[in-house]
């Protein structure tokens, strides 16, 4: 059975699947009992499972991921949620020094499975403070997976996956399409595999790469392209630690041309990765400048976001440079 | 939550009997045992560090009795949290002196698989958890872990140890607030040796002790005499027994004086007045403790001299050992990132074996 669900709601649905099955689960956060959180991420949950694995923290994002990792390397299965991944920073020598390098530095011996979920990103007037993509200092961090869906099917199944997963993961679920679409999520539990991903459109001309909210800036400019004879093949990375460079090099050797498309500000932003890796391992099949359409080199802006934000017209603009080239 | 400092054993090793602990004299010779040989294996540890063979050390000198005597208060279940310069827990539960200098050189019998400097050990199966570098993490991941005991219905107790220098951190203060609010068998010992590397405690703190802000957020706080490892282990068994009965968290401050510098690339000479050094010297937590036997009558000369010789032999054998293994293998580099190794990680590894074939 499966019913048409929003990305918040998939989200919830994956918690509660995955915590009827296994009282090791606990979820901890700002908000995250009573109120189910500001964006209801966990709405009923802490009803149905009580407050012992539903906890409403003190307001502190250290103690949140500091405790996480404490319950975790016990042998719970934390899952906090940090309330906006602009607020995450009080938190990060618990997430970067610590949770990362908890495996490594004990020789194997101490590994939290944590999975920190946090909403990012903008659109959703939320100004300077609500409204970072700041994936790149995480997916910098060895030690740490990242991942970002972009529609309800694989924010279930890749939360699922995360929570299963034996190592830290930030799960960043992208707000601005929290209700923004409706999609079949099934009722039971599945797992969409980490470290792989999609192809939303297919195509010949250029290969246009996205992940979270941007992935449908991506698919309307690749439609309109269509209309004006280019065929772009769109990817939806889904994760980024580890990435799948075989998607990825497959798609951009085929077109030979490359467009990446962040909100994130643009300089040492992952589509410099991304075009990196292009240059290092396609360079022979590449046959146009490859092109970043991000946010800008500035703070969050607010009455002027839907410039900073990557749009249709410029990821369109993207395409026509690199095919026209 | 007085100023009041917790005492057993005077400096004179004479004993405030009302408080005594009551020990089997085995029990009290295993305290001398414990704080001895981590005395010994610092003292080798630094030398070692003068002649260029270890990279790194950092010595507990001085401060012995604070967590040997609150490590002696736990159960083998009970999970400690260490900092730098408390390695008697450990030890006291098991790890033998080999496996400490396989670390402390980085080889391949390390059971870190060198990955870390020296003095940063990791003893899972001795539910003593990994050491960091940075200060006061261990703090609200220790909060984390007693609050998993108390949710799994045991009745364990988790206890973080750290400086004092370590209090003026958030984590600190997040994970002491977490704890009360949540009412968890934890116990935070502070070793409160006076010094953050330069930095004296009088510009750290405006509080009249560290023991006092245990107040502010709700719980009991304790101070003692931290050379003193029977007003130690007293306080941290009181501390311990009151968690395990479900009554919350305690806030240990042991005072005590850091004889050594705070590591080997430091000089401690720079900055501590020498009349300090040698006031505290004089109450030096290893010779107290010897006072205290030979008042008691528990003292045996002819075993302390086979502890200390047994002890060396075994220290002289451990760098023997450890210096005769290789380092680990070039391949470790890329383990213990993730469960499993990544694409990525795989491809640098070749790279780096390509361009270093002579590094097993």
């Amino acid at each position: 059975m499966s019913r048409e669900l929003t990305v918040v709601q998939a989200v919830t649905d994956a918690l509660r699947t995955e915590m009827r099955g296994d009282d090791s689960i606990i979820l901890l956060g700002e908000d995250v009992g009573l109120n189910g959180g500001v964006f209801r991420a966990t709405d009923g949950l802490q009803k149905e499972f009580g407050e012992a694995r539903v906890i409403d923290t003190p307001l502190a994002e250290a103690g949140i991921i500091g405790t996480a990792i404490g319950m975790s390397l016990y042998g719970l299965k934390a899952v906090p949620e940090i309330q906006f991944l602009d607020f995450i920073y009080p938190a990060f020598d618990q997430i970067v020094n610590e949770l990362a390098k908890f495996r490594y530095r004990s020789g194997g011996q101490y590994a939290p499975n944590v999975t920190i979920r946090a909403p990012y990103g903008g659109g959703i007037k939320g100004g300077h403070y609500h409204s970072q993509s700041t994936e790149a200092y995480f997916a910098h961090t060895a030690g740490l997976k990242v991942v970002v869906p972009s529609n309800p099917y694989d924010t279930k199944g890749l939360l699922i996956a995360s929570i299963r997963d034996p190592d830290p993961v930030m799960f960043l679920e992208p707000k601005r399409i929290y209700r923004a679409m409706k999609g079949e999520v099934p009722e039971e539990a599945y797992t969409v595999p980490i470290g792989k991903a999609a192809v939303a459109k297919e195509g010949d001309d250029v290969t246009v790469v996205a992940y979270g909210s941007m992935l449908h800036v991506a698919l309307q400019a690749a439609m309109k392209a269509e209309e004006q004879g280019v065929s772009a093949e769109v990817l939806d990375l889904r994760t980024l630690v580890p990435l799948d460079e075989d998607t990825f090099l497959q798609s951009v050797k085929k077109t030979g041309r490359l467009v990446v498309v962040h909100e994130a500000q643009r300089t040492a932003g992952f589509g410099a990765e991304l075009v990196a890796l292009a240059a290092e391992k396609a360079i022979e099949h590449i046959e146009a400048p490859m092109l970043r359409v991000t946010g800008l080199d500035t703070p969050f802006p607010y009455a002027l976001e839907n410039q900073y934000l990557p749009d249709v017209p410029r990821v369109l603009d993207a395409i026509q440079r690199t095919v026209s080239y | 939550m007085s100023g009041k400092l917790l005492q057993v054993v005077r400096e004179d090793g004479q004993v405030e009997k009302a408080l005594e602990p009551r020990l089997s004299d085995a029990q009290l010779k295993e305290l001398y045992k414990h704080m001895l040989q981590v005395r010994l294996v610092d003292e080798r540890g630094m030398l070692l560090q003068r002649q260029g063979r270890l990279g790194f050390y950092i010595s507990a000198e001085g401060q012995e009795a604070v967590h040997v005597g609150a490590g002696y208060a736990l159960e083998p279940e009970d999970w400690y949290y260490p900092h730098y310069r408390d390695p008697g827990v450990g030890m006291m539960r098991g790890v033998t002196i080999q496996e400490m200098f396989h670390q402390l050189y980085g080889n391949r019998a390390d059971a870190t698989h060198g990955k870390q400097m020296p003095n940063h050990y990791s003893w899972k199966d001795r539910n003593v958890v990994s050491v960091s570098s940075p200060l006061s993490t261990q703090i609200p991941q220790a909060v984390g872990t007693a609050y998993a005991m108390k949710y799994r219905g045991q009745r364990h107790v988790a206890m973080a140890s750290f400086g004092d220098g370590s209090t003026s951190e958030g984590d600190f203060h997040v994970g002491l607030n977490f704890a009360a609010v949540w009412k968890l068998p934890c116990i935070f010992l502070c070793n409160n040796n006076q010094w953050a590397i330069s930095v004296p405690l009088s510009k750290q703190t405006a509080s009249e002790s560290i023991a006092i802000k245990a107040l502010a957020y709700g719980m009991e706080g304790v101070r003692v005499d931290g050379n003193d490892v029977l007003a130690v282990y007293r306080a941290s068994k009181e501390a311990v027994d009151r968690a395990r009965r479900g009554e919350g968290p305690t806030l240990i401050e042991a005072v005590t004086y850091r004889m050594s510098s705070h590591s080997s690339s430091d000089d401690a000479t720079r900055y501590t007045p020498k009349e300090e050094l040698e006031a505290w010297k004089r109450k030096d937590p290893i010779l107290r403790f010897e006072r205290y036997l030979r008042n008691k009558g528990v003292w045996d000369q002819a075993w302390a001299d086979q502890l200390r010789e047994q002890t060396n032999a075994q220290v002289a054998q451990a760098i023997q050992l450890a210096e005769s293994q290789p380092k680990p293998k070039l391949g470790s580099i890329v383990d213990d990132v993730f469960a499993e190794r990544t694409p990525q990680l795989e491809e640098q590894l070749a790279d780096l074996q390509r361009t270093h074939p002579e590094v097993e």
